[in-house]
């Protein structure tokens, strides 16, 4: 509560505050030269890098190729989920990469007729281990104040050595379930690919509204009515785009194959899921603050250690997920799963997309538009039959042009102290 | 050194013979300090002379060796930042401790969210921000929703001091408040911490600065190696003898005279000082 001493000449704002188009356009402008310019630049770099492939290569853009893409990125997006959640402390967590290894490996041993556990529990027990690889992590990077990055080089090195145990001598163990198999592979019937989407968009229309007409009936700044419908319709574009491309058929004429595959709403699930926690609740807003500030954190009596390691347990949890959407692509987990390397894609993901290595600055979504930049580049490359040397120079340019772009802007909008 | 001049009012605050040792130094040798509402209290000393000890005991940081503390009449005990908080004290320190990657909504509220079903109440703790904002006439600000890296040193500074009397805070403690700002922003801040003495709460403001300090406060209070050298109405004295209470402890001045004093308050007209 404000003191009462401040009260008597505190005034509350007009009955009616409403932005017009022209205020609310050269706020946005004023906000994007000042570099607070979100996801945009990435937007038009994915739209820039969908002309070039399409322009050498016609079958870039077919909706076959569209939906493979995202399926490709979806265990870089879930992986990449959990990265941010340490990034926006201002740490890093290498062991990303092996922690999904691991759940992978709980998961299939578990299915197999070894254990014979059914698919929900094989998978609530990757989750459960992958969680508590965080806590012991989290555990040891907060509370004896060891550097992230040493503690999970540990990580990535030991789970390694962990998950080849576990392996045996085979190597590799093939997924006998099929609804795990499923996750990855299966699709939704083009029926429940609109329903599921109608329904999102529904909920998505509904809660704009909410927030629009409570904003605009308690008098404060409320962006112009047009531009909440101009969200909602944005939202409907997107979303029926997305249904058609998946509902056209991609298979062959005896084969038929269409519809949504089930990791876009998981995918969705994880996102939306991430983003309320990150954005709705007190723990989100502290892994904001303690990313920007962590002595002003600590003095507004936020408990650092509980937050710090509360989000490591969440980034072995998400990972825990990639690992699980990735033994189900390849309906099988080996030891040649290459953790070191996805986790530097995942760091890439969030980063590319304007989440910052030193914290503060992040969202799950950067993961998302991330995976899927990643993903394009790498898909659009194989689709042009460059060499694996190239793909990787080229992968590196776009990265530090993505970087420098985010940088250079964001600059600009910072006061110098 | 105590004195006499709060007119038979009980001041907010009351300290009585503060001590503190940190091993063989003396921080605070017994010092004595009234601190009135509806006033600025400059406390002005040389480094070292005593000044962020004192004030810690204050906010709870560490607890004095020796002393009283009396709060609105009562004698009391601050063994911790929550106690100082919970009397209605809160200090601003130098660095300010805002989280730059936040909007000044959130910092406002950080550690403090209000909360609907669970979920962050925005809208409610915007409108909260905003009021507050409004009564101490902080009104430079583009947007209340624009991230406190985007904003100039004044507004910050505006900022730290507007989230310290969100509270039902009684005694405000500034720490230099105008240390790194220039002078356009110093008159800003100033302008805040008169304000918020003319709306009843009690300022402590630190500060080296003297212009500043005949600016706005009502009274000084000198500290000189831990000992309590000058303590009274800023009318009484002028930038000389603080100069020479600051240094030596001693002063052979005697108490300004009236005139002398609309030389040494530059500010003071603007400023609508009493």
């Amino acid at each position: 509560m404000p003191s009462s001493a401040v009260t008597a000449s505190g005034q509350p704002g007009p009955v009616s505050n409403d932005q017009t188009f022209g205020a609310y356009a050269r706020g946005l402008w004023s906000r994007l030269l000042a570099g607070q310019s979100g996801v945009l630049p990435v937007i038009l770099g994915v739209i820039l890098i969908g002309i070039i492939f399409q322009s050498q290569n016609p079958r870039f853009l077919s909706p076959e190729n569209l939906v493979n893409l995202l399926v490709q990125g979806s265990v870089f997006m879930l992986i990449g989920m959990g990265q941010v959640f340490v990034l926006l402390l201002g740490e890093i967590d290498l062991s990303l990469g092996f922690v999904a290894g691991i759940g992978a490996t709980v998961m299939v041993l578990l299915v197999t007729y070894a254990f014979g556990w059914p698919w929900w529990a094989a998978i609530l027990a990757a989750l459960a281990v992958t969680a508590a690889i965080g806590a012991v992590q989290g555990t040891l990077i907060t509370r004896l104040r060891l550097p992230s990055f040493v503690v999970t080089l540990a990580g990535l090195l030991g789970l390694q050595g962990v998950m080849i145990q576990l392996l045996g001598t085979g190597g590799t163990i093939p997924v006998p379930d099929e609804m795990i198999n499923n996750l990855a592979n299966g699709t939704l019937t083009p029926m429940m690919g609109w329903i599921l989407t109608a329904a999102a968009i529904a909920v998505y229309a509904v809660v704009t509204i909410v927030r629009h007409l409570r904003r605009h009936r308690s008098g404060l700044v409320t962006p112009p009515a047009g531009l909440t419908a101009l969200k909602i319709l944005a939202a409907i574009v997107a979303g029926v785009t997305l249904v058609v491309i998946c509902n056209v058929d991609r298979g062959s004429v005896r084969f038929p194959f269409n519809g949504m595959p089930w990791v876009i709403p998981i995918v969705f699930g994880v996102l939306v899921m991430w983003s309320l926690l990150l954005g709705r609740t007190r723990f989100g807003r502290y892994i904001y603050a303690i990313g920007g500030n962590a002595e002003a954190a600590r003095r507004a009596g936020i408990s650092l250690p509980r937050i710090r390691t509360m989000a490591f347990v969440l980034a072995g949890m998400t990972a825990g997920i990639g690992g699980i959407i990735y033994a189900s692509r390849l309906r099988s987990i080996s030891t040649s799963f290459d953790g070191g390397t996805i986790v530097l894609y995942v760091v890439a993901t969030a980063v590319i997309v304007g989440t910052s290595l030193f914290g503060g600055r992040g969202h799950p979504l950067h993961a998302v538009l991330g995976g899927v930049v990643i993903a394009a580049i790498v898909n659009g490359m194989a689709l042009l039959g460059l060499p694996a040397a190239i793909q990787l120079m080229a992968t590196a340019v776009v990265l530090l042009a993505a970087i420098t772009v985010d940088v250079v802007i964001r600059r600009r909008g910072e006061t110098t102290r | 050194m105590a004195n006499t001049e709060t007119e038979g009012v009980e001041p907010l605050l009351r300290l009585r013979g503060i001590k503190k040792h940190f091993g063989a130094v003396e921080a605070l040798a017994g010092v004595d300090l009234d601190v009135p509402a509806g006033q600025v209290t400059a406390l002005l000393g040389d480094n070292g002379a005593g000044k962020s000890v004192l004030v810690k005991s204050i906010a709870g940081i560490h607890e004095p060796d020796d002393g009283e503390i009396f709060w609105q009449g009562q004698r009391v005990r601050v063994p911790s930042p929550r106690a100082s908080a919970a009397l209605g004290i809160e200090v601003v320190y130098q660095d300010l401790a805002l989280c730059d990657n936040l909007d000044v909504v959130q910092n406002m509220f950080l550690g403090r969210e209000r909360l609907s079903g669970g979920l962050l109440d925005e809208d409610e703790m915007e409108r909260a921000a905003a009021k507050t904002l409004a009564g101490l006439s902080v009104t430079t600000l583009r947007s209340i929703r624009a991230p406190v890296a985007s904003l100039s040193g004044g507004q910050r500074q505006s900022i730290a001091v507007a989230k310290a009397v969100m509270w039902n805070s009684k005694l405000v403690i500034l720490d230099e408040p105008t240390a790194a700002l220039g002078v356009a922003q110093t008159k800003q801040v100033l302008e805040l911490v008169r304000r918020l003495a003319d709306q009843g709460l009690a300022v402590i403001m630190i500060s080296h600065n003297l212009n500043d300090v005949f600016a706005v406060a009502d009274r000084v209070a000198i500290l000189h190696l831990g000992h309590m050298v000058g303590e009274g109405k800023a009318s009484e004295f002028d930038p000389q003898r603080v100069v020479e209470l600051m240094t030596t402890g001693r002063s052979t001045r005697q108490p300004a005279a009236p005139e002398a004093l609309s030389q040494a308050t530059v500010y003071s007209g603007e400023l609508g000082k009493d």
